[in-house]
């Protein structure tokens, strides 16, 4: 059992009651909904003749099926329209506050929820998604729901939960140009397996996470649950704290941030914290990562040869098998050369600022293949707006690329764009799965927004390293 | 569905279906495409979709197209089933399919959150003995399985096997309360007591 970690501590300060099943009722500070997987809950509730508890802890945004392209309403998908006419139903009647497209704060909930102040150390985040992990990287306890759970906590502003193990992965050494935290985290996937953070929360830190600015961090929690683990955190520190002062809700009210400063300190993991279990993951050995592969753990540096199922763990040869069909590739080649269709540049994973502009420092001068679709997709509309006041927009339009408005687009293929038949794609996601980008013959390559745009040049999967303006993170 | 304890779920009897594979992920159990819906109605016939259909719409080998396996409520699987995307659309278009208990080697946390949340228990064995049962009912589809939760058993032909149901399920699915609004609402005050403990938590008490 762990003890003194952050998750041990955070847990204890949100637990209400022991249920009668063995698992505990925990307090949520702040629960996050979108239009997908919430107007069910809403349903469920109604038809108990039950109110929303605390409606000001819960915020909505829209994300998933939103055009990215034409946002008037109606949306030209009707069924996308029922769905925000819910959401708005829904919000308005129970007073949760809603970001819609008109609102300019509108975007993937896993990017406003930090980039308004939301998100908090010490704190307790669900939301219909599993993604909800990427919120972890402020310190809080983030994790994903099913639809009844969203009902409990509209209901009664808390989860039942079990807890769950912690595993400490520390990633040492210092990350070299052209290597982000997305190829930090897909190398620990590659390493503990899709499943392997089944019944763990995991806690990230060492020299290089620390030296990760916030976007990174994201990028890491953020695939906490592709390797199975349903939450992963990273502690407190004045990164946090620098860039939570920026965000609307401490710019205002500057005495806030010195009031809940301590709490922030004092949920940190205690030096002397005892793990369940403990990972190291040497960072100067890493390269730019990408998969080979239909799981995000099917992965392989850019220079090293994709692996022969043979050589692979017993239980992993049928899918690796199964994957380099759908996928086309051959064991023993590198993903160097492999042709691609479609770049795209978006999700909860790698569409905030420092995402875009490391993207365009390799645009800039440089134009996209002409077989090549491109598209760039700003995670809310203030990474839109922001990036736009420093002229990447422009950067990309010149490039070849779309620019286009916020939401969850090609990442998974729930608005109009989509992988079309066999397609192949670049993409900054974070899943890779069979049909995910929309078509269930479409080819998903998962890296870094660096590699993406490198490739979207190139017009396939290349090293960025062998393109000069690299950025360091 | 009424505010109070939910039917305790004790046994499951059927006939079983087999779906080979590991990281089965809830995109490939519901393609998203189909989550463009604000009800669970109706999710039932899309079940593994784009496993079951071509592109034009031709059926194609799945277990759920076979007819063999139309009446069956027992699937069988393999390792980190329901990976992936926390869409309940996934247990909710297995139950809506017929599906009212699932055996494999293992489950992702959420998806088997899912499941209880709707009743359904997801329970475990090792891989071998989730091998020979998939073979078993491929050879028999119309073997009689029963999942005794309450004593981690299932009997296949009148054999029994011996299974593993994580504790707080068992309990939840036996004593009945695998409804967690309606537990968690006895404990309201107690709520507002840790809200108001939380240096974070801004609400008019
Ligand atoms: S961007 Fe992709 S992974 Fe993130 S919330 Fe949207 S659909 Fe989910």
């Amino acid at each position: 059992m762990s003890s003194g970690t952050l998750y041990d501590k955070v847990w204890e300060r949100h637990a209400v009651a022991e249920l009668p099943t063995g698992q505990t009722q925990l307090f949520v500070g702040l629960h996050l909904i979108h239009e997908v997987t919430s107007p069910q809950a809403f349903g469920m509730l109604g038809e108990r003749d039950l109110e929303v508890a605390y409606p000001e802890l819960t915020h909505a945004t829209v994300d998933h099926i939103v055009p990215t392209e034409d946002q008037s309403r109606p949306f030209v998908d009707e069924a996308a329209e029922e769905m925000m006419a819910a959401l708005e139903r829904n919000a308005e009647r129970a007073g949760i506050q809603l970001a819609d497209p008109t609102s300019g704060r509108q975007g993937i909930v896993h990017v406003i929820g930090p980039e308004e102040g939301l998100t908090q150390p010490g704190m307790t985040i669900v939301c219909g998604d599993s993604h909800t992990s990427t919120h972890g990287a402020f310190g809080a306890l983030a994790f994903g729901i099913g639809t009844s759970q969203i009902r409990d906590v509209l209901a009664t502003q808390c989860v039942a939960m079990e807890k769950q193990d912690v595993r400490r992965i520390t990633v040492t050494g210092e990350l070299e140009a052209g290597v982000e935290a997305k190829d930090v985290i897909l190398q620990i996937i590659r390493t503990l397996g899709t499943d392997g953070g089944v019944g763990y929360v995991y806690e990230y830190g060492g020299p290089v996470v620390d030296a990760l600015d916030m976007p990174g961090r994201m990028s890491i929690c953020n695939m906490t649950i592709e390797g199975g683990a349903r939450a992963g955190y990273v502690n407190p520190d004045e990164t946090t704290v620098d860039f939570l002062a920026e965000t609307d809700r401490f710019r205002e009210d500057p005495d806030r941030l010195e009031t809940l400063r301590p709490y922030w300190e004092s949920v940190r993991s205690d030096p002397n914290a005892s793990y369940d279990d403990v990972v190291e993951i040497d960072g100067d050995a890493l390269e730019p990562m990408v998969t080979w592969g239909t799981t995000p753990g099917q992965g392989v540096g850019i220079t090293e040869p994709i692996p022969d199922p043979d050589d692979l763990p017993a239980d992993k040869r049928e899918s690796a098998r199964d994957a380099q069909v759908h996928m086309r590739v051959e064991p023993g080649e590198t993903m160097e050369g492999y042709e691609i269709d479609v770049a795209f540049l978006g999700s909860c994973t790698n569409a905030r600022l420092p995402d875009l502009r490391r993207a365009a420092a390799i645009l800039e001068g440089r134009t996209v293949h002409p077989e090549v679709r491109a598209l760039a997709v700003p995670g809310s509309q203030r990474v839109k707006a922001a990036a736009e006041a420093e002229g990447l927009d422009e950067i990309f339009t010149a490039a070849g690329f779309e620019w286009r408005g916020a939401g969850c687009s090609m990442c998974l293929g729930m608005n109009p764009d989509q992988l079309e038949g066999d397609e192949a794609c670049a993409s900054s996601s974070n899943r890779n799965f069979v049909g995910r980008q929309g078509s269930k013959d479409g080819r998903t390559v998962l890296m870094n927004p660096q590699m993406v745009a490198a490739a979207a040049v190139r017009g396939h999967v290349t090293d960025v390293r062998t393109l000069s303006e690299v950025t360091t993170v | 569905m009424s505010d109070g304890p939910a039917e305790p779920v004790r046994e499951v009897r059927g006939t079983g279906i087999p779906v080979r594979g590991n990281d089965i992920d809830t995109d490939q159990i519901i393609p998203a495409r189909f989550m463009k819906v604000v009800t669970f109605d109706g999710l039932g016939e899309f079940a593994f979709f784009d496993q079951r259909f071509d592109e034009h719409d031709e059926q194609q080998d799945h277990p759920f197209n076979d007819e063999r396996f139309q009446g069956a409520n027992v699937l069988v699987v393999n390792a980190n089933f329901g990976c992936g995307s926390s869409r309940e659309h996934a247990p909710q278009a297995l139950q809506r399919w017929g599906i009212d208990a699932i055996i494999g080697e293992s489950f992702a946390s959420i998806f088997a959150g899912n499941c209880l949340a709707l009743g359904i228990p997801t329970v475990t064995t090792d891989e071998e003995t989730v091998t020979e049962l998939q073979d078993r009912i491929e050879a028999r589809p119309d073997a009689e399985i029963a999942v005794d939760v309450e004593n981690e058993i299932i009997t296949v032909d009148g054999e029994t096997i011996t299974v593993t149901v994580d504790d707080a399920q068992r309990r939840a699915l036996v004593e009945g309360v695998w409804d967690t609004t309606a537990l968690m609402r006895a404990n309201t005050d107690a709520v507002r007591d840790v809200a108001a403990n939380l240096p974070y938590v801004e609400v008019d008490p």
